[in-house]
């Protein structure tokens, strides 16, 4: 009886994962393939679309363009969202739940709706579209997660640690450094990958907010409009694959650490 | 030997419409062990964070070896704090662990080694230094909190509880280290505790406090046999409460009339009340004597009825039925000779005995 309910949930954990899956195995599999047009049956390995993304300088230069939007959004955000959380956590302060409620607004405002109010913003304040109008809407979007994930990191250590550091003889500067910051670094570096990944891979905002400068996203739709550029497009997207994995795994590893050191703050 | 080291002066603190701390008014000396003694809210332990610099009195004045220190922030006084939980920072090592507070010191790295090995001598951790903070138990973190304060040589240790999370035989051993320490050291230890045990077998002196109040700064002993007012002999140990009218005072000797006691004769230099008023007599369930057969001669006694009797071991408490009061009085006898089994009787008529200079007056009765 009890190795059949084990069986059926492995029937169905089977299925699921090749659901999940099975559109993303597709992507490298194609890309090695040598053939411009993605259909069955595949005919002959190649590694040619890997080294024609090298030459295309619009992929690098989107692919530059999205790290420095990613980076500069992960940074930015995580600064603002631990002030936001220690403020949150921390200081006596009246509707705070309010506050934070605004704050989170954004998360549940169509990304759509959300692009078409910032471009309108910028045309009538003047701003000429760059990578820094994109920035600034992916920091709408990522500074309400930053927080989630700060918060709650804040929130599960002792406020008496800091009281402790400051009975000690350290000042507010030198307590963030020597106790907040090394309690908090898993939900900081959760914070920043979590931000760089919603950064790197939107399309909607950068789509009304990217002047000349296009992110990957953005370049990758316009060149759909090419049949002959698709298998780089797959290449490519392997290769991010990859990589976000390789990022996933630090992540949580990262997250388990913190999993412990969250253990060892509580009595 | 009577060096003030901290005088708090006219200290309110309000937190919105509560007041947490009305009025404290006292002074601590220098070396004592110092308790602040109270029920759970009472405001000790704000008056505690005050002392510490985590919170700031709405009105009054706090002097630290003759500093005014009111508004200085905590890591600009002279006094370190044990905290309830240890604050124990998790993502260091115990050496680290108490070497936090000597960033700032001139010490060499060799000098501050050896500082922090004698500290781990101190609190009888030797070779502790590497030891995660989670693989210490509830006492060894309470040491290395100890130590970490201790350190820094501050003039004053606060203590917040810091026994309150061990359990009873542990919790008594290091009450016996506490104080242990204390003498050694010779720093002033300001202690808040709900536990009227602990605060008597500890201190040298003990602030109650009620609602905000200060109650009584005393010693163990006279906030014992001496209380100055009802809910300092009732929140210390277990008392008898009996009320009375003084009709008569001279040479020395009170004497009182009670509905349920009927006369009695009380010794003291003065009496609490003007003759014809009331006032509240209390004693102690072991100042109080059970005859059972006959009645020697004793200068106060009445007599009551058996109720129900409890075996602690060492002693036994009986709850005697006196005509006209709802509530037994209670009384408590040494085991002396045996579990006193036989005479354990509910129903039975006893006497109950009591010398004159054993019984407290006090001025207020509910």
């Amino acid at each position: 009886m009890k190795s059949r309910r084990i069986n059926s949930f492995a029937v169905y954990a089977v299925i699921y994962l090749i659901f999940l899956y099975l559109p993303v195995a597709v992507l490298p599999l194609f890309s090695f393939n040598d053939s411009s047009y993605v259909k069955f049956p595949l005919v002959g390995f190649t590694l040619k679309w890997y080294s024609q993304l090298a030459d295309s300088h619009g992929l690098q230069n989107a692919l530059v363009n999205s790290l420095k939007v990613g980076i500069s959004v992960a940074i930015i955000s995580t600064i603002l969202g631990i002030f936001a959380a220690k403020s949150v956590t921390r200081y006596r302060m009246r509707r705070s739940g309010l506050l934070v409620g605004f704050i989170m607004v954004p998360l549940v405002i169509p990304e759509i709706i959300l692009g078409i109010s910032l471009l309108m913003t910028f045309s009538i304040g003047g701003v000429k579209l760059s990578l820094i109008t994109i920035s600034i809407g992916h920091l709408m979007l990522c500074v309400p997660f930053s927080m989630l994930v700060l918060i709650s990191r804040m929130e599960g250590f002792d406020k008496s640690l800091e009281e402790a550091s400051l009975d000690l003889g350290e000042n507010a500067w030198w307590t963030f450094w020597r106790v907040t910051f090394p309690i908090i670094l898993p939900g900081v570096v959760a914070s920043l990958l979590l931000t760089f990944t919603i950064s790197f891979d939107e399309f909607v905002l950068a789509f009304f907010l990217s002047g000349t400068d296009a992110t990957l996203p953005v370049h990758i739709w316009s060149q759909l409009r090419f049949p002959d550029k698709l298998p780089s497009v797959l290449a490519l997207g392997a290769i991010i694959v990859v990589l976000s994995t390789i990022v996933i795994l630090f992540a949580e590893l990262i997250r388990r650490g913190g999993v412990q050191l969250n253990k060892q703050s509580k009595v | 030997m009577s060096e003030v080291i901290i005088s708090i002066k006219n200290v309110v603190k309000d937190f919105g419409s509560v007041r947490a701390v009305n009025n404290a008014n006292f002074d601590v000396v220098k070396g004592e062990f110092f308790s602040l003694l109270g029920p759970s809210g009472c405001g000790k332990t704000t008056l505690l964070r005050i002392l510490a610099g985590f919170e700031v009195p709405t009105t009054g004045t706090i002097e630290i070896d003759g500093q005014d220190v009111t508004l200085n922030p905590p890591n600009h006084r002279p006094v370190n704090m044990v905290f309830q939980n240890y604050a124990i920072f998790p993502h260091l090592n115990v050496a680290s662990n108490i070497a936090f507070g000597m960033r700032k010191s001139e010490l060499s790295k060799v000098d501050l080694q050896e500082k922090i090995d004698q500290m781990l001598e101190l609190i009888k951790l030797p070779g502790y230094g590497d030891r995660k903070a989670d693989e210490l138990s509830g006492g060894q973190r309470q040491r290395v909190a100890l130590a970490r304060a201790l350190i820094k040589q501050p003039k004053v240790l606060l203590l917040d509880e810091p026994l309150g999370a061990l359990d009873k035989k542990l919790r008594e051993q290091m009450q016996i280290e506490l104080r242990q320490l204390q003498q050694h050291v010779g720093i002033t230890f300001v202690f808040v505790t709900h536990d009227q045990e602990e605060a008597l077998t500890l201190s040298d002196r003990i602030a109650v406090m009620s609602q905000g109040d200060v109650m009584e700064i005393s010693s163990p002993a006279d906030l014992y046999e001496n209380p100055q007012s009802r809910f300092v002999a009732d929140f210390i140990g277990t008392m008898n409460f009996f009320r009375c009218t003084l009709k008569d005072f001279s040479d020395g000797v009170a004497v009182g009339e009670s509905k349920e006691l009927g006369s009695v004769r009380i010794q003291c230099s003065e009496p609490v009340c003007a003759v014809n008023q009331d006032f509240t007599l209390a004693i102690r369930p072991e100042k109080l004597a059970l005859e059972f057969d006959s009645v020697e001669d004793s200068v106060n006694s009445v007599k009551g009825t058996m109720g129900p009797s409890a075996y602690l071991g060492d002693r036994s408490h009986f709850y005697i039925y006196l005509q006209g009061r709802e509530d037994p009085v209670s009384v408590a006898l040494q085991n002396l000779s045996g579990s006193l089994e036989h005479v354990r009787d509910t129903d039975r008529e006893v006497c109950l005995t009591w010398s004159d200079d054993n019984c407290v007056m006090l001025a207020d009765y509910e």
